[in-house]
Order: C-alpha cells, then structure tokens, then sequence
C-alpha cells in the first residue's frame, strides 16, 4: 500500500545525535546516533520507555532543538539549512506536531478561537475575521467538536476534547507531516480509540504523513505501518508492525512486546515476561543498524547477524 | 428492585429515534463559561479580609491623591500659637476628640488656653501648630507616590529583564543573573547614605534607591516562572507554528505570568513604603518641612509621653498600609493561584 | 448480598462537590463489598468517580466534599462516621494506599528506611531498632537489592520502579487488611508495570490483604482482579467476576471499553471507540448516563435510570437491554467471540464440577 520506493521518502534522519549540556559533567546523550526514514503516506511508530529519547527525537526533527550533529532532510531540503524567513516559514506550515500533555499543550488565558487560529494569523491564510471564524469553525467540526465551542476557555474542555483542539490547531496550516507526540498517553481508553480514529480519518482524507511517538505497543501496533523501536537513545529495531510482533529479533523488542498487558484474564493469568538485561547494550562491540530481512532493521554488531539470522527463521517467541 | 414498573410502557423498549439521539448532546458543556479574570474575581469577593483590606486601599487613596480637597489646613504652615494642640471634633465630648489635656491630673481645654477661637483640629497640631490630619494626608500621598514609584520599576524593569533573562537563556541568562547578584550584595542604606553625598536627602534619592534594587525580586521570579514556561507545550507548539519571539512574549508569556506579577507587586509595594518611612525616620528621607509619615513618626514619638496622639495617628496610619496591602496580597495569590494555598 | 466474608461494605453512597457553578454529583448512590484477600478492581474513566470513592474509604476527600448519604461499613464501624483522629488511626494500620505517582507520595528529604519504619513506630509504637529491622524486611520482600546499604538513600536515588517498590513496602509495613491502589502503576514504563504488577500478587498471597485497584486499563485489570466493578458518571453500571465482565459482559459501556483496547492482533481501518465524552455531573442527564453516548440507547434510557438486572449471583449490571421487555440486540463481533468463549468456559467448568461431583459420590458409596 505504502510506497517503499527511495523517492517516495519524505523524511530522512541521518546520524542524528541530541546531547545537552554538552561538555558539563551532567552531560546527557538523549539521541545517540539514529537514522531512519519515513515514508511518504505512511504511519511510523516510534516505541521506547521513558529516557528512550523517542521525544527528544520528534522535538529535534521539527527543530525545537539544534541538532549536535547529524542530518534531518524533510522532503528533500537538509532542515539545518533553512536560511530565509520564507523557508523556515514553509518548513512550519508542512511539518506539525501534536502534543503529549493536553492540559500543558494548549495556552490557558487564550480563547479556543484563537488558540487554533495560531497558525493561521501567523501565515496570514484568512482573508478576514469572519474568513478566520469559518475555518476555525470547520477546523473544530473537522475534529468533532461543536461549533460554538470556539468561544470558550480550555480548562472547560476533558482531556480528549482538548487535544483534539490541539489537533485542530496543527491542521489549520494545513501541513503534510505530523509529529504526534504520544497523543493518547493522557487520555481515558474510550478517548484513546476516539482520538485514534481521527488521526486516522485525517490521514485518508489529507494524506498526511505521521510519527507517531508512544510508549503503549498494542496502540502504536495498531496505528503504524512501521515501527521502530528506542531504547537508551539509540534505535535498536526497525520493521513493519506485522513483522516486528511476528519476529520480534530483539531481546528489548521482545520483552517489550511480553510485557504489554492484554484484556484477557486467560492470557493474563498465562502470562510470561520475557526478561531483558539492558548490560548487553554496553558491552563495547560495535554496532551499527543492519537490513537483516526486507524492510526489517536490527542494531547488530557483525558476529549478532547471524544469530538474528537464525531467529527470522524460528517461530515467535510471544505468547500466542 | 424495578419499583417504578408500573409507569413504564412497552413502547418505552424501542431503540431511541434520530431524532431523540440529535438531543442528546454528548459533547455538553454545562458549567457556564469564565474568563481567567472572571473566575480569580469569584474567589477574590468571598475572601473578606482581603475585600476590607481593597476598601480601606482604595479609600486612602482618595483621600491622599484628593488631599487638596479634604484638608482642613495648609499642611506646612506654622503658626505658634496653636502648637501642640489636641485632636478636637465639634459635637463630640469624649476626651481625645473634645480638645481637652489632661495636665497634672486636671483636664484642661487646650483650645481655650491658645485663644484658637473657633478652629478646630480634628487630629491635633504637632510642635509647631500644623495641623497633623493634613500633614498625615500629606504622608499617606508620599508613602502612596513611593508606592507607584515601586510598582513602575517592578513592572518596567523587574519584569522585562525576568522575561528576557529566562526566554534568551544561555550565556546572556548567566550574565544577567551575575549583575542581579552585584546589586543584591549592596546593602540600599549604603546605596542611600552614598547619594546622599551628591543628592540632597529627598523623594529623588528615596526614588533613586528603589530604582536600583527594589526590582530584583520580581526579575527573578519572572525568570524562574519564565523558564517553566519556556518548556510548557503551548509554547512549545507556537514556536512549530513559527510564532515569533516578541509576539510569544507578548501572547504567552506575559498572560500566564500576570498573576504572578500582581501578586509579587502587592508584597513590593508595603516593602518600598516601609523603607521610605524608615529613612524619613531616621532622618535621611524626606525633609523638613515635609510631611512623612516617618517624619512625623519621628516628631510625635519626642511629645509621645505628654501628647502620645502625635504619634499614634500617623503611626496607625503607616501600620494600615501596611497591613492592607499585605492582606490584599494574600487575598490575590489565592485567588489567581489557588492551587498554592495547598 | 451480606457476606461473612465481606471486610468491607459501601452501601448507597452519594457524595456531591460543592463548587461555584453548582453542585457535582460525583457519587450517585454506588454499594460494593470487598472480601477478605480478594482483588477488586474499580475500572472507569476519569471523572467516573472511582478515585473519590477510594478517597471516601480513606476519609480523605476535598473540603468542599458533601456526604449526601451512604454507609461505608468496616469491621462493624461506619467510616464515615469516624472523626479526623481516628481516621488517622486507621489509615496506615488498617487501611493503606498507593498512588500513582511515586514521586509525590514519598517525602524527598527524607531516608527511605525512615519512611518505610515511620507508620510502625506511630501506629505500633515500636521500639526504632526493632521497626527498622522490620523496614528491612519489608524492602528485601519488595524486591529492592542491597536493601541494608540502601536504606539509608533518600527517594531521588532511585529510579521510577523502585519508588513504586518502596511506596508499596510503607503502604503494607503494617500489614493492613486493605490495601487501595490508585492507577499504581499508570506513571510506568510497560516492563516496570509488569514486575509491579506481579509483586502485587506475591504480596498479596502472603499477607492474604484486600485490595481495591483503581484503573482505567482493562489489560492491566485482566490480570489482577478477582472481581470487578465497572462505573460510569458516578455509578457502578456493571460487577462480577473477572471472568463475567471479559467473557459475558452485559452493559454496552463495557463492551465499548473492551472493544476500544486494541490488541496486538487488531487491525481495520477503524477502531469501535464511544463516542463523545462522559456527561458532565453538574446535570447529570435524567436518565442513563451513558444513554447519549450508547448506540443501543432505548426510549426509556432517557427518562428512567436502569436498576441491576441479575445474570448471575456474582454478576450484576445496570442497563435496560436485560429488561425482559427489551428487544433483543446483537452485541459487537468481538464481544460474542469474548461470550463464545465464556459459554466454552462455563461448560468445561459444569463438566469438571460433574466429574468431581460423581467421583465424590464414588468415595462416599
């Protein structure tokens, strides 16, 4: 469904490294060395437990932070090198970002009107006030909520009416990417599937392109085409959400995967976790992220391929 | 366990129309809609200290700015022969507001002694025959006039260089907060003594002295609050929309800090009204012939023991600023910051 | 529904919040019990009320909390009926509580081995060295490593896990007869919760404590519970047994929360979600609460509350599709595989009870 082709990238993350406070003893490397690309059209799930750096990811690839090195290409342009007024005004009209926190996400002293009208006043896409009311109105509809809502103040809304405001304030500039920043972690279940839906009616309807960021599995398994998987600051597993559940090859994607609780008390009381000793990690060989199948990365030193090899091959070692 | 059975039909069993479902709103919202101002004012009234405390504000305020209007006398124009004379109120006979000393155990009228004829004092005169009531409304105008001198600074300087030190950060944060830290190692009456060799003592002095410091606490609670602001999501989100630095400031920053600078100005305001008295009390603020309240203090507190009204009016009055202001602020953070009173 | 068992019993509880815009009924009449060493699990959305029915139990609801009516019934006292004081007696030596968030619920300054043997030497009286050696115990049982050199570390020394670990060790130091867990592990990395998770049962197997989980994560409820409460807008709509509300669950709210947890095997382009949003409890609608956001709504849910229909001894719920008079609906494709499943489940439990009857009947002859 998805196009795979190298064309058809819309995003190319190289080598990104995030540190701060760099040179200071409380150092901290959030994003260590990640590459991957994102596809035009599709979902691409970013999973990692907290400290993964999987926010610290989306934040540096919409350019909240200047990259300690590293290249962030969006659609074809290095976004580092974004010089005019003009280029960095396009870049923010097609790249958007939904945030985690929909009490901290939307400014409380500012009417819903204007909060989701940011965008548009910022790129002058109303023609005049009542242009402006129209589309903040449509914008609100487009998202679910009632019209009149617009008049009102934040902290009248429930946590899932808020952040689909905050989705409403990321289409008004009418974007193609969007940086979902674990959008459903505050939210209640019932809200959650709500959100979700939107997100994806959305992404028929405008053809959006997303990274979805999150930490609950079966929801990002759901939603993503792709899924790469963050432990430590470093991406550990790339592959299609099918695959990565079917050959999760990774002891860390593993015992992620064994871990997420299942609404089945039979499954549950059978429940085994696979373990994970994260010490592996550190053990100085060399690794770097090798296609060990199509489309399915692994974060492997040379004498670990063959092993992984040989795992692409054995049954899934989840729980059925 | 179904109780009302008998006033259910069987139609009552159908699946709800279209019709009855468009009725059904589920994205309701019933509580009615406030404004941030709106729902602070809410709690403000229910807090009645802190009410009494706006009312006796406002009431001084109006009779110290409209002090023309209500004083009785020139405030520093002596005369004499109606020195020392004591609080007298026509119509009402009670000693203290009759015009009446008690000298040597025997009540003596003061008035008739000085041949005052008809005046009358209702707060007395001081050592020299002014007449103390205008002289105190001449004070309160001072300590107020400090008052907004404090509150301009803490506004024009205080808040700009919070909000500039915390949004730029890095080096230029760094710097910022050293010089803060420069003018904080000076004690202000050093400050004041210094300028008191190149100024003569005065209001311009006092002025000069607030403007140094008085602005530094509200510069780092700016910056402390701007800093958590910085990294809250709905700025976040403006800076991805390409919101310019100015305009975040202004559409952000300054309307989720503004409860935090009324509440720290009401605590800066006693703080510079204070400080002005206690110069003028000890003798390097304002100067003869004009009326502090410190002044004052300080002429009343020598007759204290024979005439003590001298110095318990202007006294009472300082204290009732002080106090009003204090309350007021309490009153304020509770009400724009409820969550801090936990 | 009295029960020799029960350690617990809330009846007709009804709490309102006084608050500018006008009365929030947060409790509208909810009766539960809690059995001696069971797990019930409270499940809802935020604002259902769950947290403030805990908070009830624990006589610690806001100031501007109202009582409208209701018994909470522990060993034979009325808690509600309980002054300050004596509420401080019984929180922490007979009924204790962990929070979501670990941070918050431990003191920064102070030393954990103090915090942990603090409630003995208040509560007991104990004697310091005798608590701390006690404090120990209860650190090597939750599974903190070097619990002799750490106890003397203050909170910040340890990661999110521990902290939780430590929070459960002062809640059950005094080895209370209940134990409340708001959303406990909510503030957790996923392999975290799991290991929290299965030291709750460890724990709670034995010290045989009561536990009340609050939750809105269904997974996490299917495997800690023993029974379960599901409430909506400040009712409990549906209990029984675990197995009752996964496998034969009767109300529709539950069957949207069930259907709106993805699994790892769905997939489709859209996932069955409630729409709209909880009702908003300053005017609670007049009827079924959840009447505007049920798709199987019938005429009466907007004029009449549902009472509880019985399914089964263990298992009520409160919606009018059970009336008799109702018509029949078909529930969602998932939830009759879930029901498939329980009436394969009922059956091989009827046959094993009828094998056990008749071997029994064999001993006997």
């Amino acid at each position: 469904m998805i196009d795979y082709s190298d064309e058809n990238k819309i995003l190319q993350v190289e080598h990104l490294k995030q540190y701060f406070n760099v040179g200071k003893p409380d150092e901290v490397k959030a994003v260590d060395d990640i590459s991957f690309d994102v596809y035009r059209g599709e979902t691409f799930g970013l999973v990692g437990e907290s400290g993964s750096g999987k926010t610290t990811t989306g934040r540096a690839i919409i350019h909240l932070y200047e990259p300690t090195s590293g290249k962030i290409v969006f659609d074809g342009q290095d976004v580092s090198k974004l010089r005019t007024k003009q280029q960095k005004k396009h870049f923010r009209r097609e790249m958007q970002m939904i945030f985690q926190d929909p009490y901290a996400s939307l400014n409380p002293r500012m009417k819903v009107k204007d909060i989701v009208a940011e965008g548009i006043d910022i790129n002058h896409l109303a023609k005049d006030d009542a242009d402006r009311s129209k589309q903040v109105e449509d914008l609100l509809e487009t998202v679910g909520l009632n019209r009149d809502h617009s008049s009102r103040y934040p902290h009248e809304f429930s946590g899932g009416q808020r952040q689909r405001i905050g989705i409403a304030r990321a289409l008004a500039v009418q974007p193609q990417f969007i940086i979902a920043d674990e959008p459903i972690s505050a939210l209640d279940v019932s809200i959650q599937a709500q959100v979700v839906n939107l997100l994806k009616k959305l992404q028929r309807e405008r053809n959006l392109t997303y990274l979805f960021i999150a930490h609950d599995l079966s929801m990002v398994k759901y939603i993503s085409d792709r899924i790469g998987v963050m432990h430590y600051g470093r991406m550990l597993e790339i592959a299609t959400s099918d695959e990565i559940y079917a050959h999760p090859l990774h002891d860390y994607t593993a015992s992620l995967l064994s871990a997420v609780p299942v609404p089945d008390p039979e499954y549950e009381r059978a429940r085994t976790q696979i373990p994970y000793d994260a010490s592996q990690e550190f053990d100085g060989k060399d690794r770097k992220l090798v296609e060990i199948a199509p489309h399915h990365w692994i974060r492997a030193s040379e004498d670990e391929i063959p092993i992984y090899k040989k795992r692409l091959t054995e049954p899934s070692r989840l729980q059925k | 366990m179904a109780d009302n059975a008998k006033h259910i039909s069987a139609g009552d069993f159908k699946p709800i129309s279209a019709e009855d479902r468009g009725n059904l709103d589920s994205e309701k919202i019933s509580a009615p809609s406030l404004t941030f101002l709106q729902d602070s004012w809410r709690r403000f009234r229910k807090n009645k200290a802190a009410m009494i405390a706006l009312i006796i504000l406002i009431i001084l305020f109006i009779l110290a700015f409209g002090s023309n209007l209500f004083e009785t006398h020139a405030p520093n124009a002596t005369n004499p022969n109606l020195a020392n004379l004591p609080p007298k109120i026509p119509g009402i006979d009670i000693n203290g507001f009759n015009g009446t000393l008690d000298q040597s155990g025997q009540r003596i009228n003061a008035y008739a002694q000085a041949h005052a004829g008809s005046k009358y004092f209702i707060l007395g005169t001081d050592y020299l025959g002014r007449d103390l009531f205008s002289r105190i409304l001449y004070g309160t105008r001072i300590s107020l006039t400090i008052a907004l001198v404090a509150s301009f600074f803490d506004l024009a300087v205080g808040v700009v260089y919070g909000v500039i030190s915390g949004w730029i950060g890095g080096w230029v944060d760094t710097f910022m907060q050293r010089i803060i830290e420069i003018l904080l190692s000076i004690p202000n009456l050093v400050v004041i003594i210094l300028l008191m060799v190149i100024l003569k003592p005065g209001m311009e002095s006092i002025i000069i002295a607030i403007a140094l410091t008085s602005w530094i606490n509200m510069a780092r609670l700016i910056r402390a609050q701007t800093l958590e602001l910085k990294n809250q999501e709905f700025v976040l989100a403006a800076r991805t929309l390409g919101e310019s630095s100015i305009k975040i400031g202004f559409k952000h920053l300054l309307p989720n800090l503004s409860s935090i600078i009324i509440i720290n100005l009401m605590f800066t305001i006693p703080t510079a009204i204070f400080f002005e008295a206690f110069l003028s009390y000890i003798g390097i603020g304002v100067s003869a012939p004009q009326a502090s309240l410190g002044t004052l203090i300080n002429d009343g507190q020598k007759n204290f023991q024979f005439l003590p009204y001298q110095m318990w009016y202007p006294a009472i009055v300082l204290s009732l600023l002080m106090i009003a202001f204090n309350i007021l602020g309490d009153g304020m953070r509770d009400a724009f910051d409820p969550k801090s009173r936990e | 529904m009295e029960n020799a068992n029960d350690i617990l019993e809330v009846r007709n509880l009804k709490i309102n919040f006084k608050t500018y815009a006008g009365t929030v009924k947060a409790i509208r009449d909810i009766s539960f019990d809690l059995r001696k060493g069971e797990t019930l699990a409270i499940v809802g959305e935020s604002g259902s009320g769950k947290s403030v029915t805990t908070r009830s139990i624990m006589g610690l609801n806001a100031e501007n909390a109202v009582i409208d009516g209701g018994t909470i019934m522990y060993k034979d006292q009325d808690l509600l009926k309980k002054t300050r004081k004596q509420m401080d007696q019984i929180r922490g030596r007979d009924i204790a509580e962990i929070f979501q968030d670990p941070m918050t619920s431990l003191d920064p300054t102070m030393k954990i081995g103090k915090q942990i043997a603090e409630p003995l030497i208040i509560h007991k009286g104990m004697k310091r060295e005798k608590a701390y050696a006690q404090a120990l115990e209860m650190m090597k049982l939750v599974g903190i490593d070097n619990a002799k050199e750490r106890i003397n570390d203050y909170p910040h020394q340890f990661s999110g896990g521990m902290r939780q670990r430590i929070v459960i060790a002062i809640a059950l130091v005094n080895y209370p007869e209940i134990l409340i867990a708001d959303e406990p592990t909510t503030a957790l990395d996923v392999t975290i919760q799991a290991q929290i998770l299965d030291l709750m049962k460890e724990l709670q197997a034995k010290t045989n404590t009561s536990i009340i989980f609050i939750t809105h994560d269904l997974g996490v409820v299917a495997g800690m519970a023993d029974r379960v409460a599901v409430m909506y807008a400040g009712k409990i709509v549906e209990y029984g047994t675990v197995d009752e509300i996964f496998y034969n669950p009767k109300h529709p709210y539950t069957w949207g929360l069930l259907n709106s947890m993805p699994t790892m095997d769905t997939s489709g382009t859209e996932l069955p979600s409630i729409p709209g949003t909880p009702p908003d409890l300053l005017d609670p609608p007049k009827g079924d609460a959840f009447a505007a956001r049920n798709q199987y709504a019938l005429e009466i849910d907007t004029k009449q509350q549902p009472p509880f229909f019985k399914v089964s001894d263990t298992h009520y719920a409160a919606t009018w599709l059970l009336d008799p008079r109702a018509p029949k609906v078909t529930p969602p494709d998932p939830i009759i595989e879930r029901q498939k499943h329980y009436a394969q489940l009922t059956h091989e439990a009827i046959d094993k009870s009828r094998g056990k009857h008749i071997e029994e009947q064999e001993e006997q002859l």
